[in-house]
């Protein structure tokens, strides 16, 4: 009997274990799942929190639901990874676990704690994230009653998971605001360390159209060197000041701590991974699915999904000792929520940027890119429901490569 | 595409003033940035920081993180900031010859 191992039970281990236990043998795989938390995180939901619009409780249902049957799923936390030794060692019971292959699927995490000044005055105070379900909560406490003012969305450092959710969020408070009738008395700020709105130049100018147009202000190359909590303001690298009254923050986002103890990432515990294998640079038998490695694409839901299909064949290729045949190209889509009821849709990958057409299918869509409408806002509702019933039990018909059809270059 | 002479060539550049064609980078090239961006003089501190980010750029196809950049030549950010006063990204990559860093995805 050979074990497959899959550290995180999050989006991307989740549908890595039921792709796979369909395609193994049961008689020579055991496949076993570690993650320490019970709880799965719907976290695309988390941007729809502080603005009422979804309930904590409704972003959480339990992992085991979502594990294929006959998968040993342990909760416990991970001590360390031994490579060397193709060992993994726990806290709880059986302490120490080998493996043939393994699947590092541990995600990453923001790391507020990385900025001078973020985490020790105004934190959940007049300073939220919304990137945990804890930050989005309470921010909503806030946003509720909050009478107005400077409101400052802040992305301390790249890289980001969901690099578009700084701007949803900011879309969304300004529909927010105006329901309130207070949105005259909020000023809405963008501090962002990129040059344009976003990391796509096609993508930005019309992101960069839709901020200016909702009257959000943009401060572009703003490097976060500090938060002076006296004087509520922000101070970047070059000495420019940003004064706030309610702080929005996005840190830095960094892999998991195990990734560190185990000497495998680089200076942001990002597993160095084979970009079109999904394989590790260093360890042939193991595996990298999701916002844990270096890949450079967006570190999102969806692209772990379309990972998904590739790491699969590679994986089965290896096992059988055959060459690895599929190459990830970096695909990745997302519906970016505009307020007022509509969303845009974009679908890009390593090479090539976001172009308007439509998607899945050219010409009948039904989903427009690049391009405001309901229709998307409705897609990114029902994603909801798509994640938790065919995105993770890995069932959406999607196929992994990004296909130029339809589109206008 | 835009034009701009630096030491005494032509080179096509980006809406940013970055070059596109990294291959025709020397060391003049980043001397006339340098002078573009007010910086008085070279120094080895500089060029510690342009030979990293081209060799890496040159090895990886994309500019290092900036914690990698900061780690590998021992300089703070605070000090990068000195060195180049619009950062290690529209300033010490465009001096570099890299093409303009978009931040990762
Ligand atoms: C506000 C917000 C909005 C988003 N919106 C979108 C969107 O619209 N579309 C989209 O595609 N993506 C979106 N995303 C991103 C998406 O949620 C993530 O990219 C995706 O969940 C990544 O999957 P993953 O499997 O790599 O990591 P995760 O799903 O984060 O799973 C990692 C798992 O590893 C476990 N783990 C980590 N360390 C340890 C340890 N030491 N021991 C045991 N277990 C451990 C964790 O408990 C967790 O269950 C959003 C994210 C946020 C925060």
């Amino acid at each position: 009997m050979k074990t497959l191992l899959i550290l995180g039970a999050g989006t991307g281990g989740t549908l890595a274990a039921n792709k796979l236990a369909r395609r193994l043998d049961p008689r020579e795989w055991e496949v076993v799942v570690v993650d320490r938390d019970e709880r799965h995180l719907y976290q695309p939901g988390f941007l729809f929190i502080p603005f009422g619009q979804l309930a904590p409780a409704d972003a959480v249902k339990p992992k085991r639901n979502f594990l294929p049957r006959g998968t040993k799923v342990i909760f416990s936390d991970i001590v360390a990874i031994e490579a060397q030794a193709n060992r993994v060692k726990l806290t709880n019971e059986p302490r120490v676990i080998s493996y043939d292959q393994l699947i590092i699927a541990t995600g990453c995490e923001i790391a507020p704690e990385e900025v001078p000044g973020l985490k020790d005055g105004g934190w959940r105070k007049n300073i939220f994230d919304f990137y945990t379900l804890g930050g989005a909560t309470a921010l909503g406490e806030c946003l509720r009653t909050w009478p107005g003012g400077r409101l400052v969305l802040n992305v301390a450092e790249m890289p980001i998971k969901c690099p578009i959710a700084p701007l949803e969020f900011l879309f969304l408070a300004d529909w927010f605001f105006r329901q309130r009738g207070i949105r005259s008395k909020v000023e809405l700020t963008l501090a962002t360390p990129l040059a344009h709105a976003f990391t796509k130049p096609k993508a930005a100018a019309v992101l960069g159209g839709l901020l200016k147009q909702k009257g959000i202000q943009v401060v572009p190359d703003f490097a976060l060197c500090e938060v002076d909590n006296a004087r509520t303001t922000l101070v970047s690298y070059d000495n420019r000041e940003v004064g706030y009254d309610l702080l929005v923050t996005i840190p830095v986002c960094k892999g998991a701590e195990v990734i560190a103890r185990s000497g495998m990432g680089d200076e942001l515990n990002y597993v160095e991974t084979n970009k079109h294998t999904l394989q590790s640079r260093k360890w042939p038998n193991v595996w990298v699915i999701g916002d844990a490695g270096d890949a450079p694409t967006a570190k999102a839901g969806s692209v772990a999904h379309f990972m998904a299909d590739v790491l699969v064949e590679n994986f089965l290729h290896h096992v059988r000792g055959e060459p690895l045949a599929d190459q990830f190209d970096g695909h990745a889509n997302c519906f970016i929520e505009s307020g007022f009821g509509k969303s845009f849709l974009i679908d890009y990958n390593y090479t090539t940027e976001p172009l308007p057409g439509l998607f899945p299918l050219p010409v009948v869509g039904p989903f427009p890119l690049l391009k405001e409408s309901r229709l998307n806002h409705w897609g990114k509702l029902l994603f909801r429901w798509v994640y938790w019933h065919m995105l993770l039990p890995g069932r959406l018909p999607l196929p992994s490569r990004m296909s130029l059809a339809g589109k206008r270059a | 595409m835009a034009t701009i002479e630096l030491a005494g060539k032509q080179f096509d550049v980006d809406e940013d003033g970055f070059i596109q064609d990294t291959a025709q980078w020397n060391d003049d090239v980043a001397r006339a940035f340098a002078e573009q961006e007010g910086i008085v003089e070279l120094t080895e501190e500089h060029w510690k920081v342009i030979r990293f980010l081209r060799s890496y750029y040159l090895e990886f196809g994309v500019a290092p993180m900036i914690r990698k950049l900061c780690k590998e030549t021992g300089f703070q950010l605070k000090y990068i900031y000195q060195l180049f006063p619009t950062g290690p990204a529209k300033g010490a990559c465009k001096l570099a010859g890299l093409p303009k860093p978009t931040g990762c995805v």
